[in-house]
């Protein structure tokens, strides 16, 4: 019994959120890590972009939910998904064509594509509160639970609770089916194919007649609907708060980095290592011991290893480790 | 050229030349509030409140002979001490003020004091700073305000606390001078009533996920998980991961978490939670909500009836000391604000005046049942409240 409550509880407050927030975290990753590998620039928009296409689905969510449109158990977000996902690259191209066009024509180094992308960032940024506020914004209907706490402890008659939210389900199986959508599309498809020439070497694969703008356009309407679906799921698993979305920069880009720029392999296994480390370092384990450990063994302190202020810290001290022993990131991706 | 001849008109009443005094002098007060900033939806109706409270003085025409009370305005921008500073300098050398009503926030009020009106013996009241460091404050004498300190507020809770018969709560602050500062008083005050706190751990606002947070503070176990926060800014987070880890269900809550937008996203799921926040109520209240609808005013938003209490406070005590110089205001505010005397309401100034003029004395109850303690802070009126039926119900009144 004092097993499985132990396991139960390591669930609970472990697990299951570091699982679901990882899956953010690796959605954004990818993002950032595909205009890494193909565009060769660290895109600092991201967070902003991911903020756009969010509020895109959010306002016609609301227009659903006014016209009495639902999904029943499902939130309505995910019906209004492909509209957010539209919005989202029709902005992203606009910017390539006014802005990213222009530099790449000159041929200029990455380091000005990066602070080109911090100006981007500025303007998604005013657009964003220009349009729905800088306020919380709620748009999560339908189920919350799939099963929460309390019925959980009811149903089994352990002492800890098991909470599995609905969003968190559709976090995690929408990561999923992305992810291999992504792959198979990179791996498999014409169009995928010419994406990893381009990115592998960029005038081999001009000389083999690979069309460079096709391949842009490419890239940035799958990174739109990454980011959306990523910044979807955020908020309906939290909430939406444009200023939130640009604190999220940071940690997409430490799972991006330890998991290799360049990489998609590596920015999944990047967001689940900076979800769980910002998540069980900071975990106090008093009950779990407790449940664990015979009685007289049993902690009277918390045994958190850190307190919880240093969770950004543990992201990046993890990235400094990583950058010190392998400068490219766990998957190889290139270096930085 | 008239500012100029104004300025040094001020300057010579500042210096004590009270010679130039004349029928008709202007005596300028300065209202420096965070009209940009994180708080500048509410000082608009805080500045307004005052004005209103000198304009009462002006038309009862028995202040000072004839004198005339001016407002004039500065920012304070609530969070940038170097602006604030800079904002008060230029009232007191420029502007010549004879008081300040402010500043707002405690940061800059804390700043404001010791750059500015300490080095220039300027008194302050002000209407919103809460934080328990004022209180030690080296002040000469000349801070006061009309808020309660958080120290206070530490003493409501705990008794609140102690009342419910609670021994043992976790605790979360918001990550800033405010948050750090009731955290304490609170903890100090509830050690004290023999509690134990589980662990005291802070939160960053508008953090994108809090299940670390909820996970440690729900590990170290509790009765009730006191969120001492802002609602529009990490309170709010956390208590929503704590319901949907099923870590707490009950919360006790400080002032800063009192919103409606908190009721409207999660009242029905916080059914038997409670908390405390500044309140007032009875005659002074009615009387100001008279006073302030018949002048146009929103008298309902936070701290309007405080900025009004404090500006009345600054008249009176000119009054009091029969002259408008700085001195005068430093030594009279205490003993216009509080007993024994004639109980005064708001809209009754001009009825003080003149029992002051006559040589009587006033305690000044105004909006906020003013009375002074201390180091000359308010000690303030707590509403408990707790949850019912996904809306605020009122217990008593602390």
């Amino acid at each position: 019994m004092d097993f499985l409550n132990a396991i139960v509880a390591l669930s609970n407050f472990v697990l299951i959120p570091a699982i679901a927030y990882g899956s953010q975290l690796a959605l954004g990753a990818l993002g950032v890590t595909l205009i890494y590998g193909i565009l060769r620039f660290s895109n600092f928009a991201h967070g902003d972009t991911m903020a756009f296409g969010t509020m895109a689905t959010i306002l016609v969510t609301l227009a659903f939910q006014a016209a009495g449109l639902s999904l029943g158990p499902l939130p309505t977000a995910l019906l209004a998904l492909p509209f957010g996902i539209a919005a989202c690259a029709a902005l992203l191209i606009a910017t390539d064509r006014v802005v990213y066009r222009f530099y790449r024509a000159q041929r200029v180094v990455p380091v000005i594509l990066v602070i080109v992308s911090m100006g981007v960032m500025f303007v998604y940024n005013g657009i964003v509160r220009f349009i729905i506020g800088p306020d919380d914004q709620r748009f999560a209907d339908g189920e919350r639970f799939i099963i929460s706490a309390r019925e959980f402890r009811n149903l089994t008659g352990l002492d800890e609770g098991l909470a599995l939210r609905t969003t968190q389900g559709i976090t995690v199986i929408t990561a999923v089916v992305v992810v291999a959508l992504l792959f198979w599309f990179l791996n498999h498809t014409r169009t995928g194919k010419s994406m990893r020439a381009y990115s592998d070497n960029e005038d081999l694969a001009l000389l083999s007649g690979i069309n460079p703008e096709r391949v842009v356009l490419y890239t940035w309407l799958i990174v739109a609907a990454l980011a959306t679906v990523a910044g979807t799921l955020y908020g309906l698993d939290k909430s939406f708060k444009p200023f939130t979305y640009f604190q999220l920069l940071l940690p997409i880009f430490a799972a991006a980095i330890v998991g290799g720029l360049g990489s998609p392999l590596g920015a999944i296994a990047g967001g689940f290592v900076i979800a769980f480390s910002e998540v069980m370092i900071t975990y106090a384990w008093k009950k779990v011991l407790g449940y664990m450990l015979p009685e007289s063994l049993a902690p009277d302190g918390l045994v958190q290893l850190l307190s919880t202020d240093y969770k950004f810290a543990v992201s990046f001290v993890i990235l400094l480790i990583v950058l010190l022993f392998r400068p490219t990131g766990l998957f190889r991706g290139k270096a930085v | 050229m008239k500012k100029l001849l104004l300025a040094s008109t001020a300057t010579l009443a500042m210096t004590g030349a009270a010679f130039a005094a004349g029928h008709g002098e202007e005596v300028k007060i300065g209202v420096i509030l965070g009209f940009t900033g994180p708080i500048e939806s509410l000082t608009p109706n805080m500045a307004d409140a005052a004005e209103l409270a000198m304009t009462e003085i002006n038309e009862s025409g028995m202040f000072l002979d004839g004198k005339t009370l001016t407002p004039v305005r500065a920012d304070s921008t609530c969070i940038d001490n170097a602006a604030a500073t800079a904002a008060a300098e230029r009232l007191v050398t420029t502007d010549g003020v004879v008081a300040i009503m402010g500043a707002d926030c405690s940061g800059v009020t804390g700043a404001v004091l010791s750059n500015v009106a300490v080095p220039n013996g300027i008194p302050m009241i002000s209407p919103s700073a809460t934080s328990p460091a004022l209180s030690t404050a080296e002040d000469n004498g000349l801070f006061f305000r009309t808020s309660p300190s958080d120290a206070r507020q530490g003493e409501v809770l705990a008794a609140i606390l102690a009342d419910k018969g609670i021994t043992e709560v976790a605790v979360t602050y918001h990550n800033s001078d405010y948050g750090k500062g009731l955290s304490d008083s609170f903890i100090a005050s509830f050690e004290a009533n023999g509690g134990t706190v589980t662990l005291n751990a802070p939160h960053d606002a508008d953090k994108g996920d809090y299940s670390a947070e909820i996970g440690a503070l729900a590990a170290a176990g509790g009765e009730v998980l006191a969120v001492l926060s802002y609602a529009d800014s990490g309170g709010n987070g956390i208590i929503q991961a704590s319901m949907d880890l099923g870590a707490f269900d009950t919360f006790m809550m400080g002032d800063g978490m009192f919103a409606d937008s908190l009721m409207e996203d999660f009242g029905n799921d916080m059914e038997g939670s409670f908390g405390a926040v500044p309140w007032s109520e009875g005659d002074g209240a009615d009387a100001f909500a008279a006073v302030t609808e018949a002048a146009g005013i929103n008298g309902d938003s936070s701290f309007t009836r405080e900025s009004y209490d404090a500006a009345a406070l600054i008249a009176l005590a000119m009054m009091a000391g029969g002259e408008a110089t700085s001195e005068a205001v430093a030594a009279n505010v205490l003993n216009v604000a509080n007993a024994p005397g004639e109980p005064i309401l708001p809209g009754e100034l001009g009825k003080a005046l003149e029992i002051l003029a006559n040589g009587g004395e006033v305690d000044y109850v105004g909006a906020t049942n003013v009375e002074l303690i201390g180091p000359g802070e308010a000690a303030g009126t707590y509403r408990e409240y707790t949850v019912t039926d996904g809306d605020y119900e009122t217990v008593t009144f602390r």
